[in-house]
């Protein structure tokens, strides 16, 4: 495993190219685009403001740079440097800036979700949508990039357009019988669309490409409800966790609930494999040590090293007793990820936030559970293998396979706190991200 | 017990015949019950000898006599007198009413002693009912305290659970109250809510006309120049056209989507289907040994012959290309007609496992079924006859116990069986030791009957020698002397050579003899003088088997005569004797 020097960064933005050839990153004004596997600059962007938000169009070649405060989107092509495009959205302002899947449009959300402006890079048209949504995920693609579902709201009901994002022709348009639309996302074949309610109500509605309602799922009643939720790869299963510390599962044919994964606090089971990371204090050779010490041996003398130990179930995990008079409680599960082969589930539990469970979907069994000495920032499943990345807000990086776990503490000097991480999408690097730096990280192929 | 019957025969004889019919009633041995009476009637004679000198006097006997006479007529006696008339006195009618007054007295004195006997018994009675009476007496007082606790504490507890009662109705009041509330609330607040977003959406309304109608120069973008579509194609006009074919796109994307799904369904119905027929396959080459039995009943032809059918219609292959109702209907019916068989076979084939694991003795015990059936019966009769003799017992115990239910009479009894046992016991142990004696006795005649065997044994060879001595002296003296004696050579002369040989076996033990040995020697003289008299007489007989006994009377007479001074009967020592001869 490699891992490349510390480059600048603001504001977490970081992004490898669909394609995983380049690499974005911003620092204030600017935008550098990297070679990913040599890590060379490829090209250089100046912007008006200070970056907040950036992102890769999918065909790779553009990549816009948000700047909300001043409600402005610049937009770089990679393969003419000299072109440019700026939209402005004027006094109605921005607070939302992304690319349809076609890679030629840019859909921009107004101040007080006003509209919806949809602009065109290949002809002068503007198309608005009104009425859209402010709720957590109020638009939602196709992985195929055909359709794109829109959440609204009016005279306090809410609905649900499709659209065709060919030419942004409104296909469907239903209401849906939801308190208070939360968020919508569409299965990865495309002809699936979840809606769930508020984390007032547990509701899961189903709906078919075709505004058909194909199911609607209630776990409860009155306790708070959905947290997250998490379509397989293969369509199959729908994950839902919730503010009840459990997922729940549903399949594809009945949209009945399979399963049921609890997230209790002592580990029993004697099939579950618990590794709890533990600090070692490091050995010193003082044979090796040399005058002056090479500042690398200095950083690795005082850095406390860690690595993972098998714990004998039963196992307590440290658990966090949730604020009841608090909103939005740190408690149930707010984290969940299928890997990209169907078979393993990651999930978080945030009233046990320093582990993280993985669970087996072929045996439906609570299979793994990293203890961290930490609170889990963030995980991401290779996109290729079952191979799950995990960082703590700490130095070192965690990684598990079915075959084992380790960590790895990035070298250098400094503090380097990994807040966020993400995989290129041909799963041999890692992006890992801090506040203020972020480095990748190689992995080695497997034959070697 | 000698001394004893020595004693009460006398006293026994006269009272016997009038006690024995009531002794007999009782199961009681006469001796017992004469016991009883004489000690009785010891003190109480004495007390009407005193009665009787105050009575009667000199003067006034014959007013006594008439008086006496009177008061046993009206008593039943017949009268003293020798004639009805006359002032003779009968002696023997006398004697008999005294001897039945006497009787009379006696059960008149034993019906008091029960009498006082069961006062006593009823006085304790009476104490133990008494000292019972006051114990159940504190007990139902404690009883009554103990229910005036527990009514108390029923009672705190009935009001104690009256007041959760109530307080569990007000909480429940309660609850449909904040049920009420929240629901008021919700509603109320989605009202607000409602209303709130109403007014939102109005200056949403108006902020949009506000910032988009005017004419926003800012609102724009500058491209440098347009990029063509990333699928390389112009971008097309929105028509009703256009709509259609989005339409028809997608459910195009739909149906696609379930064509997969039902491809998907296809394969796997087709594995399952291939599983199936395996199994289906399996099953049948598992069942035929079991196809054998079937037969036999009458009631699995018809599933046999559907087998048959079944497997008929397996061999035609595009059967399960036949995804049709009535064929499915015909596989699902096939299949579980096929499993309910597998399954009958695999339950049989359990029951004989479960069976081999106690197979042999099951085995035996088929073997003893019949032997079983006999013995049941036997013991089925056993049972009856036992039965049959309880209910015997049965009956006679009732009849015993109806027969004397008099308390009293049972009580005198169990005295009388009491008392007589340490009668017996006192026997036994006199008897014991009676033995023991004996015991010792025979043990030192024995001793003493071997000793003197010993010594009539040295005799005979001292009287051998001596004879030897003096036939050859008198042969070596004078030959012609030798006539007095011919009877004694005749006799001993093979004898005499064993005489000789013991007397020197006897020289080297003497030891084993008794002490009494020691002076043998001197007394042996007298014996021999004894004998050779003696045995003249039966000399003339020539029997010397005789000698051997009279010889032996002899010394028997010495025995008694030792055991005559330790004191010990005779006949005891005939028989020890009797018993020591063979």
């Amino acid at each position: 495993m490699n891992f490349s020097e510390l480059f600048k960064l603001s504001g977490l933005l970081g992004r490898f190219s669909p394609d995983g050839k380049c690499l974005a990153s911003c620092v204030q004004h600017r935008l550098v685009v990297r070679d990913a596997s040599s890590l060379q600059i490829r090209q250089l962007y100046t912007c008006l403001d200070q970056i907040q938000y950036i992102e890769w169009s999918s065909d790779s070649l553009f990549v816009l740079c948000a700047m909300y405060k001043r409600g402005i989107v610049q937009v770089w092509s990679l393969e003419q440097p000299d072109w440019h495009c700026k939209i402005d959205e004027g006094s109605a302002g921005l607070v939302a800036s992304c690319w349809s899947p076609d890679g030629r449009h840019i859909l921009n959300t107004t101040e007080f979700h006003l509209r919806i402006t949809v602009w065109s890079l290949c002809t002068k048209s503007v198309s608005y949508i009104k009425y859209p949504k402010a709720c957590q995920q109020g638009v939602a693609f196709t992985r195929d990039g055909r359709y794109m579902a829109v959440a609204e709201r009016r005279d306090c009901k809410d609905f649900i357009s499709i659209f065709v994002c060919r030419n942004w022709q409104l296909l469907r348009h239903f209401d849906t019988e939801t308190q208070d639309l939360f968020g919508i996302e569409w299965a990865p074949n495309g002809c699936v669309l979840a809606a769930w309610d508020t984390c007032l109500e547990y509701k899961v509605l189903l709906y078919s490409l075709d505004g058909r309602l194909l199911s609607s799922y209630r776990a409860y009643e009155w306790p708070l409800g959905i947290k997250s939720i998490a379509w397989s790869p293969s369509s199959q299963f729908l994950a839902i966790g919730s503010f009840d510390e459990k997922v729940r599962i549903l399949n594809h044919v009945t949209w009945k609930k399979i399963t049921e994964l609890d997230h209790p606090a002592t580990i029993a089971s004697k099939k579950t494999i618990v590794y709890k990371e533990v600090e070692k204090s490091p050995t010193v050779d003082t044979e090796r040590l040399s005058f002056p010490p090479t500042r690398a041996l200095a950083s690795s003398l005082f850095s406390t090293k860690s690595k993972y130990d098998i714990s004998q179930v039963p196992v307590s995990l440290q658990y966090i007793k949730p604020v009841a008079d608090r909103a939005n409680p740190k408690v149930g599960v707010g984290m969940l990820a299928f890997s990209a082969d169907n078979c393993f589930l990651a999930t978080k539990n945030d009233n046990i936030p320093n582990a993280v469970w993985i669970w087996d979907i072929r045996k439906l069994k609570l299979s793994v559970v990293l203890e961290q000495l930490c609170t889990i920032q963030s995980f991401q499943w290779d996109p290729c293998q079952p191979r799950l990345a995990v960082c703590t807000g700490s130095s070192r990086v965690y990684l598990w396979s079915p075959a084992g776990c380790v960590v790895v503490q990035v070298p250098g000097e400094g503090d380097f706190q990994i807040t966020s991480l993400s995989w290129n999408s041909n799963g041999d690097s890692m992006l890992l991200l801090s506040k203020d730096n972020f480095c990748v990280c190689y992995l080695e192929t497997e034959e070697v | 017990m000698g001394d004893w019957k020595t004693v009460t025969v006398p006293v026994l004889s006269p009272d016997s015949k009038n006690t024995l019919p009531y002794t007999s009633e009782r199961k009681r041995s006469p001796t017992s019950m004469s016991s009883q009476v004489l000690r009785v009637s010891l003190p109480s004679s004495k007390n009407m000898h005193s009665f009787f000198g105050a009575f009667c006097t000199e003067e006034n006997i014959e007013q006594s006599i008439s008086y006496i006479d009177r008061e046993l007529t009206t008593l039943g006696f017949p009268s003293i007198y020798a004639e009805s008339r006359g002032k003779e006195l009968n002696l023997i009618s006398i004697i008999n009413c005294m001897n039945g007054l006497l009787v009379l007295q006696h059960k008149n004195l034993r019906a008091q002693e029960e009498v006082e006997m069961q006062h006593l018994k009823l006085g304790s009675d009476m104490d133990h009912l008494q000292n019972c009476y006051a114990k159940l007496k504190e007990q139902l007082e404690l009883s009554k305290r103990e229910v005036v606790g527990l009514q108390e504490r029923d009672r705190q507890l009935q009001s104690k659970n009256r007041n959760l009662h109530q307080l569990l109705k007000n909480e429940k009041d309660e609850v449909q109250k904040l049920q009420n509330i929240i629901s008021s609330r919700a509603t109320q607040y989605n009202h607000d809510m409602k209303r709130k977003e109403r007014e939102y959406n109005k200056l949403k309304e108006r902020l949009h006309q506000l910032v988009m109608n005017k004419k926003d120069k800012k609102l724009a973008m500058e491209v440098l120049n347009y990029v063509g579509r990333a699928d390389g194609k112009r971008g097309a006009w929105r028509t009703d056209k256009t709509e259609a074919r989005n339409e028809e796109e997608m459910y195009k994307v739909l149906l696609s989507d379930y064509e997969q799904r039902q491809k998907q369904l296809l394969l796997e119905n087709a594995e399952l289907k291939k599983v199936l027929q395996q199994m289906k396959k399996d099953i049948i080459s598992l069942l035929p040994p079991q196809k054998q039995k079937p037969k036999e009943r009458s009631e699995d032809g018809l599933v046999l012959s559907d087998q048959e059918e079944d497997i008929g219609e397996l061999n035609k292959e595009n059967m399960w290309e036949l995804s049709c109702e009535t064929v499915r209907e015909q596989l699902t019916n096939s299949i579980r007609k096929q499993w309910r068989i597998l399954k009958n076979h695999v339950e049989k084939l359990d029951n004989q496992v479960s069976r081999g694991h106690s197979g042999v003795l099951n085995e035996k015990d088929v073997i003893s079924r019949a032997d079983h059936e006999l013995e049941t019966e036997k013991l089925e009769l056993e049972i009856q006859q036992c039965k049959e003799m309880i209910k015997t017992q049965q009956q006679l115990l009732q009849q015993q116990l109806t027969c004397d239910d008099d308390d009293t009479t049972l009580l005198l009894q169990d005295c009388y069986l009491l008392e007589e046992r340490e009668r017996l016991q006192e026997e036994w142990r006199l008897f014991r030791e009676q033995k023991k004696n004996f015991e010792k006795e025979r043990k030192s005649f024995t001793e003493a009957a071997i000793r003197l065997g010993l010594e009539r044994k040295a005799f005979e060879e001292d009287r051998g020698a001596w004879l030897k001595h003096q036939f050859l002296t008198m042969t070596a003296d004078c030959k012609s002397e030798n006539v007095t004696t011919p009877s004694a050579f005749l006799r001993s002369s093979d004898p005499d050579v064993c005489l000789v040989k013991s007397a020197s076996r006897q020289k080297k033990t003497p030891s084993v003899l008794s002490p009494t040995v020691s002076p043998e020697p001197c007394q042996i003289a007298q014996y021999i003088t004894q004998n050779s008299i003696a045995s003249e007489k039966p000399a003339a007989h020539n029997m010397p088997n005789l000698c051997v006994e009279s010889d032996d009377k002899e010394e028997t007479e010495e025995c008694t005569k030792s055991w005559e001074d330790s004191g010990v009967g005779t006949l005891l020592c005939r028989n020890l004797l009797m018993e020591q001869l063979p």
